[in-house]
């Protein structure tokens, strides 16, 4: 049984018996355990990785079960935390690997004590600040990542290995903040599979001595179109998340974002470091179809929605009034605002 | 003039155009990118002046965070 369950991968000349037992040594660490995180985990457990983590601060809703293909009905309904029903699910489709979840947040300090033990990460994340987090990480502790980012029909994938290839910090130079997520225009399961396949194939190209791909890769898979660069080039020989005088600037608390209970006020302010201005008339435009008396003074704009009110200011700051949780605003804050 | 836009070929009807008009065109002017015109890397500084050709191949690869 045991030597059936992989023969099908087995055959696959590039994995092959060697690659097999090369798998089942690993440590793969899966970040987010939403849409990618869910395709990814599967793929991997069902691959024979020895052993996974999978960390999310996250519970399971309605609206994840279009594409979040781990969970269920009953898990939506008893709001159980994505990290524990996907190890639960995880150990069903393969008890003979071991799978932890842990319901947390990805923070810092955290990043570091995991990453230590982890041969490979997966991005499995819905927003730019916990990947700025993995990439600081992940170069300072010199893991290699795979990043993926997928919105209604579109996908993006990049490999990175610190030092070698260019980081996200090489290529991004400020946090992307353009009030789109998949909470405001939508996302299809299709471009979640593909996003995380070729985000599996890399991984598993890694963990069994191949060289993974340089190229940065994108499709649309509703347009059908497909294009891949080589960023090679790219890699900055300053950059502060991967070069040699490294300061890894998203391990810095201060430098990530920032959220602060406005005491007495059920309000909680969040406050996005890395962000100059942002268009407000852009956010207005994208907003507009989903919320309540949304209203553009020229210098910020407040709306309404789920119960609470925003108030954004130009240099990305938001108040977010009915809240007093900080992890529920700052989930607000993605879902609405993005990064 | 011709352009092929991610291995789409496309028609334009304008006689000058530059990569910053390509982007508009696909309203990724503000967004992060990584634009590629025959094989090779355009730098974002050189976005307004760089006009396009009949036949240029352009690969555009842009940056979303959701997941």
């Amino acid at each position: 049984m045991i030597s059936e369950r992989y023969s099908r991968q087995q055959l696959f000349v590039p994995i092959g018996m060697e690659g097999q037992n090369q798998l089942i040594k690993k440590h793969v660490l899966i970040v987010g355990a939403g849409a990618l995180g869910s395709a990814n985990g599967e793929m991997l457990a069902r691959a024979g990785i020895g052993k996974m983590t999978i960390i999310d601060r996250d519970y399971i809703e309605w609206s994840n079960l279009s594409r979040q293909q781990l969970y269920t009905e009953e898990d939506a309904r008893l709001s159980r935390t994505k990290a524990k029903a996907a190890e639960l699910r995880l150990r069903a489709i393969n008890s003979m690997i071991s799978i932890e979840g842990i319901a947390d947040e990805f923070e810092p300090e955290k990043a570091e004590r995991l990453l230590e033990q982890v041969d490979f990460v997966i991005d499995g994340t819905d927003n730019f600040n916990t990947r700025f987090i993995i990439n600081d990480a992940c170069a300072k502790t010199s893991v290699p990542w795979v990043y993926g980012g997928c919105l209604t029909s579109y996908g993006i994938v990049l490999p990175i290995v610190p030092g070698k290839t260019p980081c996200l910090n090489c290529l991004v130079d400020k946090l992307p903040q353009e009030g789109r997520t998949c909470d405001t225009v939508g996302i299809i399961a299709p471009a979640v599979q593909i996003t995380a396949s070729y985000q599996t194939a890399e991984c598993l190209k890694y963990l069994t001595g191949h060289k993974m791909s340089q190229e940065m890769l994108n499709f649309d898979v509703w347009e059908r179109t497909y294009a891949s660069i080589n960023v090679s080039k790219l890699i900055n020989p300053n950059c502060p998340s991967c070069s040699e005088q490294a300061t890894y600037p998203y391990l810095n608390k201060q430098q990530g974002m920032q959220t602060t209970v406005l005491c007495g006020r059920d309000t909680v302010q969040v406050r996005p470091n890395q962000v100059k201005s942002m268009s407000i008339s852009a956010l207005t435009k994208q907003l507009k179809p989903l919320v309540d008396s949304i209203r553009d003074n020229g210098e910020l704009l407040m709306f309404t929605i789920e119960n609470t009110r925003f108030v954004v200011f130009k240099d990305g700051r938001t108040l977010i009034h009915g809240v007093n949780d900080v992890q529920k605003a700052r989930k607000l804050y993605q879902r609405y605002i993005g990064a | 003039m011709n352009i092929r836009v991610n291995g789409q070929t496309l028609h334009f009807s304008k006689e000058k155009m530059t990569i910053i008009d390509l982007l508009s065109s696909y309203q990724l002017q503000e967004k992060i990118a990584v634009v590629e015109r025959n094989k090779e890397i355009i730098s974002k500084e050189a976005y307004r002046r760089t006009e396009l050709k009949d036949g240029d191949m352009i690969e555009i690869v842009h940056f979303v965070g959701g997941g």
